[in-house]
This record gives C-alpha cells, sequence and structure tokens, in this order.
C-alpha cells in the first residue's frame, strides 16, 4: 500500500507513526495524572528488563510473527485475510491433538504436530480462497464468520473429542513439545520456547517465496493486477486459492507455536485470543515485508508484555497501554498525513 | 504512592461507574463479617503481601473478578496493608496466555500468597506452583493439586437452588430461562441447582437452558434473552459474567418500552440490583451471590495467621457465607422471602441435598 | 493588456527533474489556446501549477493583470479558474444535479434545495446547449455527456477561464463535432479557453493561438492561422515527422490465422462475435475496421484464450486453438499488445523489468528451479529498453513511473521480442503522441516484413488506412467485407462501419 512512498518514506512512516504514537500516548498519561517517564520505564523494565521478562517477551513476539506474516502474504496478493485468528486457532487445537495423539521419537512427532498446526490453517483459509476464486465472494466475510465456526468448533474438539469433557486437553508429551527447558532456566522460569526460531525461519521463507520464485512473481502480479496476470497466462484463482492457504499455515503456524510451546495444551477459549487481529497491525506496521513484521512484532510483544507491568510499577493502567498501542496503529494508517509532512520538511530543508 | 491510589480509582471510575454504590455497601458488609478477625494482624503486616491475578474478564468485571479485587481491598484496609508492591495489589490479564507471566511476576514480586480468579488459570496456577514451592497459591472455582494450592470452590447449586425458588413463584407464564457462559462443569452446577429449585416448588414451570458459548459477549447474551423472552419466557437466570451484561441491557430496553411487562432477570455472583435499574423500574428480582470477596478473606487471614490450608479443597456453601441471596430485596414478596428462607434452613440442616449436575 | 492570465516564466522541479522551466503562457480574452506537446512534456504539470495543485519553484502568474498566489484548487475556482480533468471526478450513483452543487449545495434551512439546483442547472445547460438533463444518474449516461456535466461543474462555480485536458481522447467523433460546438458557444458567452492536446487536427480546427512546449521547455507561441500539422508536429517533437508510413508492398505467403464460424458472448451472455470468418496470412497486416462495441474486443479476447469461445476453430499454423488457456495459445506463438495497457498490459506497480518478461519469467534463463533469476531478467530488460527506446530512468522504475508512450513501447518491445507468429494490435497508438505513432507503427511493419502476421484493430481510420494491407469491416460481430486500403476511402468505410451493406451505391452518392 506503500507504492507511492518512496523508500525512505516507507521506512520513515512506520518509525514515525511510533514515536508520535509515544507521544502522544505521554500526553495521554500526563493528562490522566501519571508520569509518563515512570510509566515508560516500566513498561521498557516490565519487557527488557530481566532475563524473565525478556523470556516472555520473546515468547509473545512467536505467534505475533507468524500472524503477522499470515497477514501481509495475503495483503501482497491482494487479498484481506481476516481469518488469522480463526486459523490460528484451529493450527493450535490440531497441532495438540496431533502432540496428544501419538507416540513417536521426537524428531518425527515434534514436525509431525507443527505441520498438522500449519495444514490445518491452511485448511481453514482454503475455504474462503476457493469461494473468493470460484464465486467471487468476498474472503473479508467469510473470513470474519470462518472465526467464529473455528472458536466454537475448537472448543468443541477440546471439549468433547480430545479431553473427555475437560476445560483444557491433556499436556503434549515431551515427543511434541516446542517447550525448551534450556531457556526457561536461562530466563528464569519464563515460558520462552524454542518457537522464536521457527518465527524467524518463517519470515526469511516468506521472504523467499514472494521475492525470489515464480510463484512469488505469480502470486505479486495477481495482487497488483488480476487483468494483467490473466494476460500474462497466470492461473488467477489458483493464484488466490495458493495465497490464501499459504496465508493460512503460517497462521496454522502461530497456533502451534501456542499450543505446543507457549501453553502446551489446548483450552476452551472464552473469546478469541486477538492475536489474529493484531497480526492484522502487525502486518500494516510492518509494511508487508518479512523484516518489517518482525519488527513491528518486537514492538507489539514489548508494548503488550510490558503493559503487565505497568500498573504494577507505575500505576498506569493496562488500558492506557491499549490506547497507546492504537494511537501507534492509528498514525500508520494514517500514513498519508506523515508522508505529507515529510514532503513538507523536504521542501523547507531546501 | 497517593498518585497510584487516585489513578487506580479514576481507573475504576471511568470502567466500573456504576458499581460503586454496590461497592460501598459490600464493603460495609464485609467489615462486620470479619470484624472477629481483622484487627489482629497488624504487626506482621509489613512481612504479609497478597496479590491477585484476574482471568481475561479483568478487574471490572462486575463479577467474580471485581467481588474477589473487592475482598483483597477489605483485607488490605483491615490488616493496614498498602496498595501495591508492598501491600496487595491485583495483576490484569488480556489474554490467556498472560495468565503464567502474571502468576511468575507475582512471584517475582515476592508476594506470599497469589490469588488466581476463575477455573481459566487452573493450568497456569499449577505449574507456577510446582515452580514455586515457597509461595502460596490459591485457586478459586477450580480444583488444583498441589501442597502450596488451596482450591477454593462454591457451592453455587446452592445458591442457584434459591434463586430458583424466587423464579418458580414470580414467573407467571411458567417458563423460566437459563443463559450459562461456556458450558462446563461449573456452569452445570448453576443450572443444576437453579433447576432443582424451580422444580421444589412449581413443578409445571419449564427451564430453558441456553449457553452463550462466551463469558465476554454482551451482544449474544442479548440476542438469546430477546428470543427467551419474545418466546414467553419472563424470568431468566444467566450465569454468563459480561454475557450476562446484555441479558439485562434487553430485559431494561423491554420494560422501558413496556413498564407493565413483566421481564425479571436473576443476576449472579455480585448483588446485580444497580444492573436492572430502568427509571424508577428494576429489573433485577434477586441476585445469587457468591462471596468471593468472603473466600479470599478468609484465605488471605488464614494465610497471614501461617493457617493456610494448602493442597485442601475448600468449599464454600450457604453456612460458610460464601453463597446468599443478595441484599437488595425490593423485588421479593414477602411470601417468597419467607420460602427462601424456609428453603435456605432445609439445606443447612441437610434436609435437602441440592444436586450439582445436570442428570 | 488584455491577457485574463499569464503565467510568466513558470518553473516546476519534481525530485530528479525540472518538469517546466521557464515556461510562459499567456492567454488573451475570447480565446481557445491550446498546448501542444509530446506526452509527458510537461503540458499537465503546468495546468495544475495554475489550478493550484502544485506550486511553482519559479515565476509568477498573473490572473486579469493582478498578481496571484494559486495556492489551492479553492483559490484557482475563486479566480474563475475551472478545469475538466481528463479522468472525470464523478460520483457515478448521483444524478447530474448532485454531482454539480457537490460541495456548494443551495440550501433551505437544513436541507438542499434540489429543485433550486435543478432548475440552476438546467438553466445554465441551456444557456452553452449542453443538452444535460439534470435528474439523470451518472452511471446512466454516456461518457460524452458526463464530460459535459464536468463543463457544468466548472460553469456553476462561477469559471471564465476553462482548462481543458484531452478532452478528445475518450469521445466519439460524434461527441467531438458536439464538443467543438459547445467551445464555440462558450467563446461567445466570453468565456476564454486552454485547451491541452497532442492531436494536431483539433488544434487547426478550433484554436486560437497555441504555445508549444517540449521536454519541459517553451518553444514557441504563434497564431494557429496559417500553421499546418507538419509544422505544429516538427515543432512538438523536435525534428521533421512524417504523416504518412513508409512501407513496401506486402507479400503474404501462407495462412497463420484462420477463424471460422466464430461464436464468442460477451459479459453480459449476449453473442457478441457471431459466425465470424476471418484469416490473417504471414508477411500481412490486417487492420480490423468498426465503430467501438461491435466485437472486437471480444474476437481479440477469444483468439488470445481471455474469453471462452461458444463454437467454432481459431487455427494458428493449424493449430486449434479454440479450447486453449492464455498461457498455452502465447506459447503457441501469440503476441498481443492489449487494447487497455492499464488494465492488461502492465503491471504498474511491478518495476519495468519485471513486466518485461511477464509472459516469460518461469521459463529459463529468467529462472532456474522455479527460482527467479533478476540478472538475467535485468539484462534482458535492458535490452529491449535499449532497443525498443523506452525511457525510464532504470530497468528497477516502476512501469506506472513510466510516460504512456514509453509504457507501450515497453509492451510492444516485450511482445516483439517473443517472436510470435501472429501479432495482435488492438489500438496500439490510443493516446500516444506522433512521435510514438510513427515508431509503433515502423514496428508493427517490420514484423511483417520479417514474415509474421499481423492483426490491427484501431479506431483510426486514419491508422487502419496508412498501415494495413487488408481491412476487414467488422460490423454487429461479423466481417461484412475486406476490402483494399489503396483503393478505399474514409467515407467508403465508414458506412460500411455503419452497417450499410450496399456498398457500391451508397459510395457513389457521396
Amino acid at each position: 500500500m506503500f507504492n507511492q512512498f518512496s523508500r525512505w518514506q516507507k521506512i520513515m512512516i512506520p518509525v514515525i507513526s511510533v514515536v508520535l504514537g509515544l507521544l502522544v500516548g505521554a500526553i495521554v498519561m500526563l493528562v490522566s495524572g501519571y508520569n509518563p517517564i515512570e510509566g515508560y520505564a516500566a513498561l521498557l523494565s516490565g519487557s527488557l528488563g530481566e532475563g524473565f521478562y525478556i523470556g516472555e517477551t520473546i515468547r509473545q513476539i512467536t505467534p505475533y510473527i507468524f500472524a503477522g506474516l499470515a497477514v501481509a502474504f495475503a495483503f501482497r496478493t491482494g487479498l484481506f485475510n481476516i481469518g488469522v485468528e480463526g486459523q490460528l486457532l484451529v493450527g493450535w487445537v490440531a497441532s495438540v491433538w496431533v502432540g496428544l495423539a501419538f507416540d513417536l521419537p521426537k524428531i518425527i512427532h515434534l514436525p509431525m504436530a507443527i505441520l498438522a498446526g500449519a495444514l490445518a490453517g491452511a485448511l481453514w483459509a482454503f475455504v474462503p480462497g476457493l469461494l473468493k476464486a470460484k464465486l467471487r465472494v468476498h474472503e473479508v466475510i467469510v473470513t470474519i464468520m470462518m472465526n467464529y465456526i473455528a472458536l466454537h468448533l475448537c472448543n468443541y474438539l477440546v471439549r468433547y473429542v480430545i479431553s473427555d469433557g475437560q476445560n483444557t486437553t491433556d499436556r503434549v508429551p515431551e515427543s511434541a513439545s516446542l517447550k525448551s527447558p534450556f531457556f526457561e532456566t536461562l530466563t528464569e522460569f519464563s515460558t520462552m520456547h524454542y518457537g522464536i526460531f521457527l518465527a524467524l525461519a518463517a519470515a526469511i521463507i516468506y521472504f523467499v517465496v514472494l521475492e525470489k520464485t515464480t510463484t512469488g512473481f505469480e502470486l505479486r502480479s495477481v495482487g497488483f493486477n488480476q487483468h494483467a496476470s490473466e494476460y500474462a497466462g497466470m492461473n488467477v484463482n489458483r493464484n488466490i486459492i495458493l495465497s490464501m492457504v499459504i496465508s493460512g499455515a503460517f497462521a496454522g503456524l502461530g497456533g502451534a507455536m501456542e499450543g505446543l510451546g507457549t501453553f502446551g495444551y489446548g483450552f476452551i477459549h472464552g473469546a478469541f485470543s486477538g492475536v489474529g487481529f493484531d497480526g492484522i497491525a502487525v502486518a500494516l506496521l510492518g509494511g508487508n515485508v518479512a523484516l518489517g513484521v518482525i519488527l513491528a512484532a518486537a514492538l507489539f510483544g514489548i508494548l503488550k508484555q510490558g503493559a503487565l507491568i505497568m500498573p504494577l510499577e507505575s500505576g498506569v493502567p493496562t488500558e492506557l497501554v491499549e490506547i497507546v498501542i492504537a494511537i501507534i496503529i492509528f498514525f500508520v494508517a494514517s500514513s498519508y498525513i506523515i508522508a505529507y509532512l515529510l514532503q513538507r520538511l523536504k521542501k523547507g530543508a531546501k | 504512592m497517593k498518585k497510584r491510589k487516585y489513578g487506580v480509582a479514576l481507573s475504576m471510575v471511568l470502567a466500573a461507574g456504576t458499581v460503586l454504590a454496590a461497592c460501598g455497601s459490600d464493603e460495609a458488609d464485609t467489615g462486620t463479617d470479619e470484624g472477629s478477625t481483622g484487627g489482629e494482624g497488624a504487626e506482621e503486616t509489613s512481612e504479609f503481601k497478597v496479590a491477585m491475578v484476574t482471568d481475561t474478564g479483568g478487574v471490572d468485571d462486575k463479577s467474580f473478578n471485581q467481588s474477589a479485587w473487592e475482598g483483597l481491598q477489605q483485607f488490605g484496609a483491615d490488616n493496614g496493608l498498602e496498595e501495591g508492591t508492598d501491600g496487595y495489589t491485583y495483576f490484569q490479564s488480556n489474554n490467556d496466555a498472560d495468565y503464567v507471566t502474571n502468576m511468575n511476576t507475582a512471584v517475582r514480586n515476592d508476594f506470599n500468597l497469589v490469588f488466581g480468579i476463575g477455573f481459566l488459570l487452573n493450568q497456569a496456577i499449577t505449574d507456577v506452583a510446582s515452580q514455586n514451592p515457597d509461595t502460596n497459591f490459591a485457586l478459586v472455582d477450580d480444583v488444583s493439586e498441589g501442597d502450596n494450592v488451596a482450591s477454593i470452590t462454591f457451592k453455587e447449586h446452592e445458591g442457584s437452588f434459591l434463586v430458583g425458588v424466587a423464579a418458580a413463584m414470580a414467573t407467571e407464564s411458567d417458563q423460566i430461562g437459563f443463559v450459562g457462559g461456556v458450558e462446563s462443569d461449573l456452569i452445570n452446577k448453576f443450572a443444576a441447582g437453579f433447576q432443582a429449585g424451580v422444580e421444589a416448588v412449581n413443578p409445571d414451570a419449564e427451564v430453558q437452558i441456553e449457553f452463550a458459548g462466551d463469558f465476554n459477549d454482551a451482544a449474544g447474551g442479548q440476542q438469546i434473552a430477546a428470543s427467551m423472552y419474545g418466546s414467553g419466557i419472563d424470568v431468566i437466570y444467566h450465569a454468563a459474567g459480561g454475557t450476562g451484561n446484555g441479558v439485562f441491557t434487553e430485559a431494561k430496553n423491554l420494560k422501558q418500552q413496556d413498564p407493565d411487562r413483566q421481564v425479571w432477570v436473576i443476576g449472579v455472583d455480585r448483588d446485580q440490583w444497580e444492573e436492572g435499574q430502568v427509571g424508577d423500574d428494576n429489573v433485577t428480582l434477586t441476585s445469587m451471590v457468591k462471596r468471593v470477596d468472603v473466600a479470599v478473606q478468609d484465605i488471605s487471614t488464614r494465610a497471614m495467621e501461617g493457617d493456610f490450608p494448602g493442597g485442601e479443597v475448600i468449599e464454600y456453601g450457604i453456612q460458610e457465607e460464601g453463597i446468599a441471596i443478595a441484599e437488595s430485596q425490593d423485588n421479593l414478596s414477602q411470601e417468597m422471602l419467607d420460602e427462601i428462607a424456609n428453603y435456605q434452613q432445609q439445606i443447612v440442616d441437610g434436609e435437602i441435598e441440592v444436586p450439582s449436575t445436570l442428570e | 493588456m488584455d491577457y485574463v492570465i499569464e503565467m510568466l516564466d513558470i518553473r516546476k522541479e519534481f525530485p530528479g527533474i525540472v518538469a517546466n522551466d521557464n515556461i510562459t503562457l499567456q492567454l488573451k480574452k475570447g480565446e481557445i489556446h491550446a498546448l501542444l506537446g509530446e506526452n509527458g512534456a510537461g503540458k499537465s504539470t503546468l495546468m495544475n501549477v495554475l489550478f493550484g495543485l502544485y506550486q511553482p519553484e519559479k515565476g509568477e502568474i498573473k490572473v486579469r493583470g493582478e498578481k496571484v498566489n494559486i495556492t489551492s484548487p479553492n483559490v484557482a475556482n475563486e479566480l474563475g479558474i475551472g478545469m475538466v480533468h481528463q479522468h472525470f471526478m464523478l460520483v457515478d450513483t448521483f444524478t447530474v444535479t448532485e454531482n454539480i452543487v457537490l460541495g456548494l449545495e443551495p440550501k433551505k434551512g437544513l436541507n438542499i434545495d434540489m429543485k433550486k439546483a435543478e432548475s440552476e442547472v438546467q438553466e445554465i445547460s441551456d444557456r452553452y446547449g449542453l443538452k444535460v438533463d439534470p435528474n439523470a444518474k451518472i452511471a446512466d449516461i454516456s461518457v460524452g455527456m458526463q464530460q459535459r456535466v464536468e463543463i457544468l461543474k466548472t460553469l456553476y462555480r462561477g469559471a471564465e477561464i476553462l482548462i481543458f485536458d484531452e478532452p478528445t481522447a475518450v469521445l466519439t467523433p460524434q461527441e467531438i463535432k458536439e464538443l467543438i460546438q459547445i467551445f464555440r458557444t462558450l467563446i461567445a458567452e466570453g468565456k476564454s479557453i486552454i485547451l491541452i492536446t497532442h492531436k494536431l487536427k483539433e488544434i487547426i480546427e478550433v484554436c486560437d493561438r497555441v504555445t508549444v512546449i517540449r521536454k519541459g521547455v517553451g518553444i514557441d507561441t504563434l497564431d494557429v492561422e496559417g500553421t499546418t500539422p507538419t509544422q505544429l508536429a516538427s515543432l512538438m517533437v523536435g525534428r521533421d515527422v512524417t504523416f504518412k508510413t513508409d512501407k513496401t508492398e506486402a507479400s503474404p505467403t501462407h495462412n497463420v490465422l484462420e477463424i471460422s464460424q466464430l461464436n464468442v458472448k460477451d459479459s453480459r451472455g449476449v453473442n457478441a462475435v457471431k459466425n465470424l470468418d476471418l484469416s490473417v496470412r504471414a508477411g500481412e497486416i490486417v487492420g480490423i475496421a468498426g465503430v467501438d462495441g461491435n466485437g472486437q474486443s471480444e474476437l481479440i479476447e477469444a483468439i488470445t484464450g481471455l474469453r471462452k469461445v461458444s463454437s467454432g476453430v481459431i487455427k494458428l499454423n493449424d493449430q486449434n486453438l479454440s479450447s486453449y488457456k492464455t498461457r498455452k495459445i502465447t506459447e503457441a506463438g501469440v503476441g498481443h499488445i492489449p487494447q487497455d495497457r492499464h488494465k492488461h498490459g502492465l503491471v504498474l506497480d511491478f518495476p519495468i523489468g519485471d513486466n518485461m518478461v511477464l509472459q516469460t519469467y518461469y521459463h529459463k534463463p529468467y529462472s532456474k528451479y522455479s527460482m527467479l533469476n533478476n540478472k538475467e531478467i535485468n539484462k534482458q530488460a535492458k535490452k529491449l529498453i535499449k532497443e525498443f527506446d523506452v525511457r525510464t530512468p532504470s530497468e528497477t522504475t516502476p512501469a506506472r513511473a513510466l510516460s504512456g508512450g514509453n509504457q507501450q513501447k515497453a509492451i510492444i518491445g516485450r511482445e516483439v521480442d517473443r517472436d510470435p507468429d501472429l501479432l495482435i494490435a488492438a489500438q496500439p497508438t490510443r493516446g500516444l503522441d506522433v512521435g510514438a505513432i510513427e515508431f509503433i507503427h515502423k514496428r508493427l511493419i517490420e514484423q511483417r516484413d520479417n514474415g509474421k502476421a499481423v492483426l490491427l484493430v484501431s479506431f483510426e481510420l486514419e491508422e487502419i488506412i496508412n498501415v494495413s494491407d487488408r481491412i476487414a469491416v467488422i460490423y454487429d460481430g461479423n466481417i461484412i467485407e475486406i476490402v483494399d486500403p489503396k483503393t478505399t476511402t474514409e467515407q467508403e468505410l465508414g458506412l460500411l462501419m455503419a452497417g450499410s451493406k450496399n456498398k457500391a451505391g451508397e459510395t457513389e452518392n457521396v
């Protein structure tokens, strides 16, 4: 969406958005009677201040990277995947299910469980992709609906199929677990797990597939201009479905990270986890490129994690942190304003 | 420190607004309850620190998170504790993934006792408790294993039985509704007790049971309520947290359109009289009050006195004053109150065994 | 001084380029003043400066002798300057009146006084002979009428000076005639007009004076009377331009494309191509003449696989293409310069280099094991950019940033370089200036001379007659006549295109 901007602007716009968001957040804190310096200091120490918090922050970043990549991948190919939340949930439950259902050596079991998550997410996204390709049903509507189906279906599966009428499933065995005793010890019993490496690997795969392969060439082409792609002999429908499937696979992997890593089990969700929806903001802030998504996910992870400790350390309520995040997204979304200001600034400098 | 208190107060005002009056009456009430144990711990205060971790409903959920926090505040006030890292505090969870983090953060800040509010925190509390044997934990609404964990449960079926009696006497259509949050053993306890209470008084009345699938979906709750009231049901008992707010909204809308129409809501967990106020009318028939605050104060006091019931499951029922009918009784006739008192006595005496599961 | 507008020594820079370099334009009251220049010469930039969309780095603007500072289109409106854009700015679902009063609605209390608005619109429309129905929805009226709505919009806002940006590009010949009539009425009512165009014939026909700019520099301002199209063209391009396309006699051989009994449905499901027969031989250019909407688009889409064939046979070198997908047809040896280069020809947000391999990216050497080889892609792009004189800063520049002519050159380069047996060119010169047109015609003829079959579709009769070796006239989805361009006339073609079968009798009467 930043095509009309120069490379320099593409980098500066999110950075300035973040800075402005933090500034306005500081003003909101001041007006509400809190000390913004104390507040942001608490936020930083609560996310990066100690080993434990760093571990928790990295754990938080992991699903954000996957959700961000999922949304960004669809974005880049002209689709708006709001169903990341649902795809993440099915990926979660599928990975836990496979984790519990089999008894295999880790070298087979863990990849299999992770793959099950990816497949489930892909399958969940395949439906809206197919409907879009064949019947031109708008993917936004279908993916939103699929979110609800996913939520309640997963709850049903957890309660009646995977567990015996319980609120949570059993814990996945060690052979299917992403949990890392090494990291846990290193970070003073945080829930940090190996998922972060998979997330970073996923970002590299994202970059290579989209930018370096013929498939990515087609996907991007279809995203920019379906007519020209059709003219060039590309199969537009196939690419729409493929795009959704890959996007869903990223989301499903994010779910597997939660299911096999963060929690190690599945449970009844009273409401959406919100990670999938935050993924939209992560993708937007990250400019839909791999590195951008990682950085944006890191920012979100830090903000969300630091928000937990802010009330205790500085008295600033978590709601205010949510406001700061919302303001940042607002400034990214209104990037035109910033681009305009940048141009003005440049002119002034001359 | 002043600023901090002001901040919490402000956020409570912003978010919880209407509840303040209810808080006031609760606090006054618990003050007398705890009068006997309140004054003692003055010397230990600097030693003893207690925290609670909310579930995703948040501390201003007008339900058990809020009730627990009120209990903790009362405990703090009674024992001269300061709010914050050195006395008592709460950690709000915005996400399921926050439970473990918040638990750990509480432990790392050297709180002696950490409450987990709600069965959603079971796994988290079990994990963190096993990693931190020197800290005491208490789980509300579910049972966790572990020598340093006390499990607090309530005999919700008993209270639900009593409001079932009220519902059965209030209904004119003999059709009664029950809206649950997410189907679970816990919520089934409410439904089972309620159904038994209705049946005891009015065997002809029918109870329709629905689950919203969510504890935080007011819109969904309103939809279910709309269809229930539309089908002739005139009393709805909700055990659905935030979702239940939608039930109140629908009932109040109906009452506003037609003040002569009979629509009742039975509140849960706290005295939900305030939620039912519409003009001069009030649609809250009564509320099944679960005194999470009483339990929280009780366990905190025992822990402070070195009598922490680690590894035990403590059940709070009518007898333990953990379960009761709400104080606001303007919508209950004397006849109803008598009947309720009658049944209450029977339950306390063990003459009635209230079922805790749906058959 | 009776100048209503004076733009003196205007200089406008964009990062890296000078779009306007000390250009002066002076508009007299009551004249039609042409602003002539190639695509990308800086005409639109200059007018956007006048309209307040850009601020000039240097120079001054005087309106009726007063120095002014036009900081926004609102200021321009207040000064009585109105602009009719090439791409209309209308709300499709609103009525004509609603569009015209948008932003200036007459109020009656809090409500819009629609009655008053309608009568005002009707009054202006009558006065200038615009013939617009104030109650019609924009979506339901023709392009020509939409343009008149745009004119009304400026007049409603009290414009005295009207700027028209390429107004005839989207119009049919009949609508162009009507527009010229409207110009005359406007002048008679005391308005002044600036006409941005690169169509020389129009200038000669309607304008009083013309300012020529080339590559951002003002070349000359002269009276139109006494000039010739050739003279204007040389001023605009900077060298001599020939309008007659040089070509030798065609020496066609075997049939490359053979279409028989072809039926194709349009998007609404109605038969648009009906039992059509057509053949194109190697070494010849067949031009398809016809009024827009007689099945040309559907025919091309059917040949290239973009539209399903209902029945019939399309043979390319004895291979039946009628059931093939686009990619297979492309690989069988069909090149296609599409009618709408923005919609079909290019992925505008891709670098021009990627656009150069839009159909071949999956072949060696551009990819290997499904991985793109950017080095080879850029090498190919550089080669084509040089060969086809595509003016672009680099092969990584987005296609969007190029001017229309250079975009078209890139497409032609790409299609020709694939060396197809059949090259289909649909309106290849639409919207281009004379220099680019000349270049493209030469390339088409070069293909023919290399023994390829060329199928040219155009609404410009002059182009069809100049370039084709045979002309097939299409009417109502059928080829109703094949004529020889050397012996036919525009009149004859015009009548055939209108569906007149009685060719001999009618033409004699003309």
